[in-house]
């Protein structure tokens, strides 16, 4: 997650650096004849872009360069300080006096490696204030005020929540720039002067969940855990008491519109203006995957940290599968994605900007991009260096003639083949029956040389009974004993399973968790009224400290300066990732709800009448009882036997 | 109650069961026999109906518009598969990955205990390929399967092609709430045995299968696709899994509501449907098809690839394409929208299937007898032998435990021998004929053994250990019956007779003819014969022996290849069970 915040820290940072250079001239010949081959290829868009080129002839014969500054791309507290230090300074404009709040919003496309398209919202309000100090605050301008009060109200330090439609195919997509788990995720750390955690977190689930028309109040102690290691704070501050911590996810919430909607209404503009016109959702959920989250973390606001401010990220990730509706025509336009073009920027955002990500097309001979920009720039993404064309909302001139965007690409090559990303995780239940089971966590490292830690996070609930001594971790065929293991025992009804573990991936190789368990058997009442579906398990968290593919690229030392690329340096040796898992579908032995009548009344006759009679007749012993006679029947009795004939 | 705790009725009751035994455990038999006949006539079978809401109402439309291309990709496959002379898996890798999926291989390799001849392989070397259809916006949680095996020769190529063409046009619908696994499978049960083990990393068997790259969650059904010509006249369902198991009747019903709605003639165990309930020959007809079904169950082999989907509580079934010499043909695009709408109603599913029976007979594909009905039948059978037990002498000196334990261990080691087959022989014909000889030497032992230990047997002793037998027989007949019905059914049949009429006291020499010929050994032989019959393929002696040999053969890889648990219930249960009678009929 802090890798994703550096990396677009330092995209902002490109924002208003003025200073820009001409690229060497066999770029730029290259270049040009790409153009012209889109004209060739496309007249009706070729006379979409000659108002542009007709504006500005002399910039579409050499492609600018905006200057850039990589930042480092580690989770480290410190870091984090450093960075964000900068941001204030450049974001804001020398000229304009620098307001109390701040909004920027901006849009990332990247054609990815399958022939999807993955566009990224990221809107960040920043606000210098205190919600801590005793005044109330009253006054809202960009920061939503719902979001401030639970803030306030709760102390809170740090709120992350994320509502995703969908699974991130790691194997075709990459890595994302904002990870998140199917379903609901929430974590928070609570200011240090919260007592009563628990209750404070229920109430706070149950007033997100009314914010966010999400089933958060779900969340109770039987979901809840408090990872010891894997979710570190991402704003300053260092605390690392994990009891503030609280982390849950509801792995069978679905997200729809009534989701997006409160989540649009939470930013300065609405879906008025702006990028967020963009989000129109029967397209947004027509999609492969959808994700949206809002991030909230007091940052630093100058150089030297004197004051906080408060950043609320809210960010919105879709895939838009390009094998669905146009069969054929392989192209993608802003419309087609989002059935809007762009006209204008959100007139409270200070930058607005669109990048594409075209550093797997340096030539244009995958894809195609019109109307094309001549501002490129560069970032460390995820470990690896990426280059982005932009277009600034706010200059006019972004929007030509026609008064409005609409980005369109086209593609060249056929779809890729697989990726092999340098860390993916897996996870599947194995076995069969309904009476136990194995969960299978494999964590592939897929870096050629380098090993890596990896923290593991499980959360299980509890009528999945591990047995934890049935615990294996394995590499290469080998034991890989974990140097680190947090495991919180559960209990029945009251709280999950958590397991935590810190596991050295070798290089190359794939890493097995298993550990067995038992389905436990429910109270009738506490079926969910669709059992025979199957209970869910949250996704397992994977997040690791990844070695740069920048690093391990050997090619790059030709074009640097010898003395430059002896050592790796370190803010390309590795980055973070945080990598979900998919969640599980695990059958519970279910009784059979359609026939309690036919069940009762089986029973019933079994037990009355069958069970009942033989346990009579095996336990009691019968004999005839000769009835004791009466008294004048003895006394004739007597008689008859001093006289010598047989008795009556 | 009453009649039964007041000891004078009591003895009354059991003198008069003593009394009327014969004559109770014949009339059972025949109400038995009778009961079971009759399930197969129209009015006592209940008709099918879809209990899954989820798949009932809702509409869906099948648009599947592209069999001939279906079909050409089929030819494009089998020209691929004749150049490799095996699975042709790049050429499937590549076309599944043109298509838009996920593609993944596994490999697997597996040494038979000895040659199976039927199919002529040992050693079995192959490849599976699948792919997914990832569904948008799922979790991975849940999946469906589509298979269709890659056999040797000229067979099948029809169902991959119709397979990928299904993957093509699936891929660009946007209603999968599920993923889509299209799995070609080579070897195919045993391809399928390991591709199942390699997906829930379990290994029952001993194969060696290397683990998959991938998954979609728990499968919800599957479906096995067998085809072989470019048009078909009827479509076949195969039910019949693993030990007898069968998927959820709804499946069943969603085949024929599918076959109904799009006009495509539809037949269980190769029988069509007919109207003509109360004639003689429509209800032989429906008897056919039920007893077809019941033998196909007793065999507890796997009928399809399907069969063996059912053992990780997948509802699975295999729909085979029938061309005969019918004027009416039905095309690949028919087919495919046939599959389309089953697959849409299966991705509609909000849980497992389980509303309907897991346990029933269909005298019909419209038509299903369920277990409340066709157990009385099998009761009826078990009533004989409970009176047999509460007939016995209430009054018994104990005759030593080792007169009647010597023939149970005895009898137990028999079968001990005949189920583990640890011979050193690797020829087919060698296992099945030691299996015979072991069967027929343990004829030979106990009228020799237990003289030997015990001394000369008393009038006791026999008593004792035919009570022990028909306890014996009792419980394992019940518990067979709960499992797989048609197998305890057909033993009980034979078996029943047995334990009623065997004492030492009966002619020797007849009712040693009669003992074996209702052994488990000639009951099979029989059920051969049966089976043939029904089949309308009759055959000679000659040739139903040699069927007979496979038979065997067959049961005994199957059991070490997938499990199957048919043959150890016969050679370790059963077949000691009817030795105990043999030792009876010889106490001296």
């Amino acid at each position: 997650m802090a890798a994703h915040r550096c990396s677009y820290s330092a995209l902002l940072l490109i924002i208003c650096s003025l200073s820009m250079f001409i690229v060497a001239d066999s770029q730029e010949t290259t270049l040009t004849g790409d153009n012209h081959a889109t004209e060739l290829d496309n007249p009706q868009t070729a006379t979409e872009t000659a108002g542009q080129m007709a504006e500005q002839p002399a910039v579409e014969e050499r492609r600018l360069w905006e200057a850039t500054e990589v930042e480092e791309a580690t989770p480290d507290d410190a870091d984090t300080d450093k960075q964000d230090t900068s941001t204030p300074e450049t974001a804001v404009p020398s000229s304009v006096p620098q307001p109390k709040d701040d909004f920027q919003e901006e849009l990332v496309i990247r054609p990815l490696h399958s022939g999807d398209i993955y566009a990224s919202f990221q809107f960040r309000t920043l606000w210098e204030t205190d919600f801590m100090r005793g005044n109330k605050v009253s006054h809202y301008r960009l920061f939503p005020k719902s979001l401030g009060q639970v803030i306030s109200k709760f102390s809170v330090r740090e709120l992350h929540i994320s509502f995703t439609q969908g699974y991130w195919r790691t194997m075709q997509w990459g890595q994302p720039f904002l990870p998140s788990p199917p379903g609901a995720e929430l974590w928070v750390w609570f200011q240090d002067s919260v007592t009563d955690v628990d209750g404070t977190w229920k109430e706070l689930t149950n007033v997100l969940s009314g914010i966010f028309c999400a089933s958060l109040n779900f969340i109770d102690s039987t979901n809840t855990v408090q990872p010891s290691a894997s979710f570190k704070p991402l704003g300053i501050g260092n605390v690392t008491d994990h009891s503030f911590l609280r982390y849950a996810t509801l792995p069978r919430e679905i997200v729809c519109t009534e989701n997006l909607t409160p989540w649009k209404k939470l930013l300065p503009c609405g879906s008025k203006a702006g990028l967020a016109v963009l989000l129109k959702s029967e397209k947004l959920f027509h999609s492969s995957f959808h994700s949206q989250a809002v991030h909230i973390r007091p940052v630093c606001q100058d150089w030297q940290c004197k004051t906080t401010s408060w950043e609320l990220r809210q960010t919105l990730n879709v895939v838009f599968d390009l094998h669905t509706p146009g069969q054929g025509k392989r192209e993608w336009s802003l419309f087609k994605m989002f059935s809007r073009t762009l006209t204008e920027a959100c007139p409270l955002a200070s930058s607005s900007k669109i990048y594409i990500d075209i550093t797997d097309n340096p030539q244009g001979e995958q894809f195609e991009v019109s109307p094309a920009t001549p501002l490129l720039s560069q970032a460390m993404v995820l470990g690896d260096r990426r280059t982005f064309s932009v277009y600034d909302l706010t200059q006019q001139i972004t929007f030509g003639t026609v008064r409005s965007l609409n980005l369109l690409i086209r593609w060249k090559s056929s779809e890729g083949d697989m990726l092999r990303p340098l860390l993916h995780g897996e996870r599947y239940v194995a076995g069969y029956g309904l009476q136990t089971g194995e969960i299978h966590t494999l964590m592939y490292n897929n870096h050629p040389y380098r090993s890596f830690p990896v923290l593991l996070l499980d959360s299980v609930p509890w009528y999945l009974r591990l047995y934890i001594h049935t615990l294996t971790v394995a590499s290469k065929g080998k034991d890989n004993k974990p140097s680190y293991i947090h495991y919180q025992p559960s209990k029945d009804r009251v709280r999950p399973h958590l397991l935590e573990m810190l596991v050295q991936l070798p290089p190359n190789s794939v890493t097995e968790v298993t550990v067995q368990f038992e389905r436990a058997l429910l109270k009738w009442t506490e079926y969910t009224p669709d059992p025979n579906h199957g209970f869910y398990v949250g996704s397992s968290v994977i997040s690791s400290l990844v070695p740069s593919i920048v690093a391990m690229d050997t090619n790059s030392t030709r074009e640097q300066p010898l003395f430059s690329s002896f050592f790796p340096c370190k803010e390309e040796s590795s980055y973070f990732v945080r990598v979900y898992t998919e969640p599980l579908l695990v059958n519970l032995p279910t009784p059979d709800f359609s026939m309690p009548y036919n069940v009762i009344c089986l029973t019933c006759t079994v037990v009355a009448v069958g069970y009942g009679s033989l346990y009579n007749l095996l336990t009691r012993s019968f004999q005839i009882d000769e009835p004791s006679p009466g008294l004048a029947k003895r006394i004739a009795n007597i008689i008859r036997k001093m006289r010598g004939v047989p008795p009556l | 109650m009453g009649l039964l705790s007041d000891p004078n009725r009591r003895r009354a009751l059991i003198s008069l069961l003593t009394r009327l035994n014969a004559p109770i455990c014949v009339v059972c038999y025949m109400a038995g026999v009778a009961w079971f006949m009759g399930l197969a006539f129209e009015p006592f079978t209940l008709r099918t109906y879809m209990s899954e809401n989820a798949m009932g109402s809702t509409m869906v439309e099948e648009r599947f518009p592209a069999g001939e291309r279906a079909l050409a990709t089929g030819r494009e496959f089998s020209a691929h598969k004749k150049k490799v002379g095996g699975m042709p898996v790049d050429w499937l890798v590549k076309t599944m990955q043109a298509r838009g999926l996920e593609v993944f291989t596994q490999r697997f390799s597996r040494t038979l205990p000895f040659p199976d001849e039927n199919k002529e392989r040992y050693l079995v070397k192959g490849t599976n390929v699948y792919g997914i259809l990832r569904a948008p916006r799922a979790p991975r949680t849940e999946a469906l399967v589509l298979s269709a095996p890659c056999t040797p020769g000229d067979n099948n190529n029809q169902a991959v092609g119709l397979l990928l063409g299904l993957a093509q046009y699936f891929r660009n619908q946007v209603y999968w709430a599920k993923d889509i696994i299209f799995l070609v499978n080579e070897h195919d049960l045993i391809g399928m045995q390991a591709w199942l083990e390699g997906y829930h990393h379990t290994n029952t068997t001993g194969m060696d299968w290397s683990p998959l790259q991938g998954r979609g969650g728990s499968i919800q059904a599957a479906l096995s696709l067998e085809l072989s010509s470019d048009v078909i006249t009827s479509l076949d369902l195969v039910l019949e899994g693993l030990n007898g198991q069968l998927p959820n009747l709804d499946l069943a019903n969603l085949f024929y509501a599918f076959c109904q709605k799009i006009g495509v003639l539809c037949t269980i165990q190769g029988k069509l449907q007919r109207n003509d309930w109360d004639s003689v020959s429509g209800y032989s007809h429906s008897v056919q098809t039920m007893m077809l079904m019941v033998m196909k169950q007793a065999s507890g082999r796997p009928w399809g690839d399907h069969g063996l989907f059912l053992r990780y509580h997948i509802e699975a079934a295999t729909i085979k394409g029938i061309n005969s010499f019918r004027q009416y043909k039905s095309d690949t695009t028919t087919i495919g929208r046939l599959l389309e709408g089953m697959y849409r109603k299966l991705n509609n599913l909000l849980e497992r299937l389980h509303q309907s029976y897991f346990f029933y007979l269909m005298p019909s594909l419209s038509h299903f007898v369920s277990i409340g009905y066709y157990m009385p039948a099998f009761g009826l059978l078990a009533v004989i032998l409970l009176t047999l037990i509460k007939s016995a002498p209430s009054q018994m000196s104990s005759p030593g435990v080792l007169s009647v334990l010597t023939p149970l261990v005895i009898s137990h080691l028999t079968g001990v021998e005949v189920a583990v087959e640890h011979f050193p022989v690797s020829e087919t014909e060698a296992v099945v004929l030691t299996a015979i000889a072991i069967y027929t030497a343990g004829l030979a032992l106990p009228h020799n053994t237990h003289r030997l230990l015990s001394g000369e047997g008393t009038e006791q002793g026999w008593k004792v250990l035919k009570l022990v037998a028909v306890l014996y027989l009792a419980v394992l007949l019940g518990c067979t019956a709960l499992i797989n019905f048609s197998l305890g059914f057909i033993l009980a049949l034979t078996l029943v007779p047995v334990a009623a009429f065997v004492t030492p006291h009966v002619p020797k020499i007849l009712s040693a003819f009669i003992l074996v010929i209702l052994s488990p050994a000639c009951t099979l032989l029989f059920s051969v014969f049966f089976f043939q019959e029904l089949q309308e393929m009759p055959v000679s002696f000659i040739d139903g022996w040699m069927l007979f040999l496979s038979v065997i053969s067959q049961g005994i890889l199957d059991h070490s290849l997938y499990g199957s648990l048919v043959y150890p219930l016969i050679a370790l249960l059963v077949y000691p069970c009817w030795l105990l009678f043999w030792n009876i009929l010889f106490w001296k």
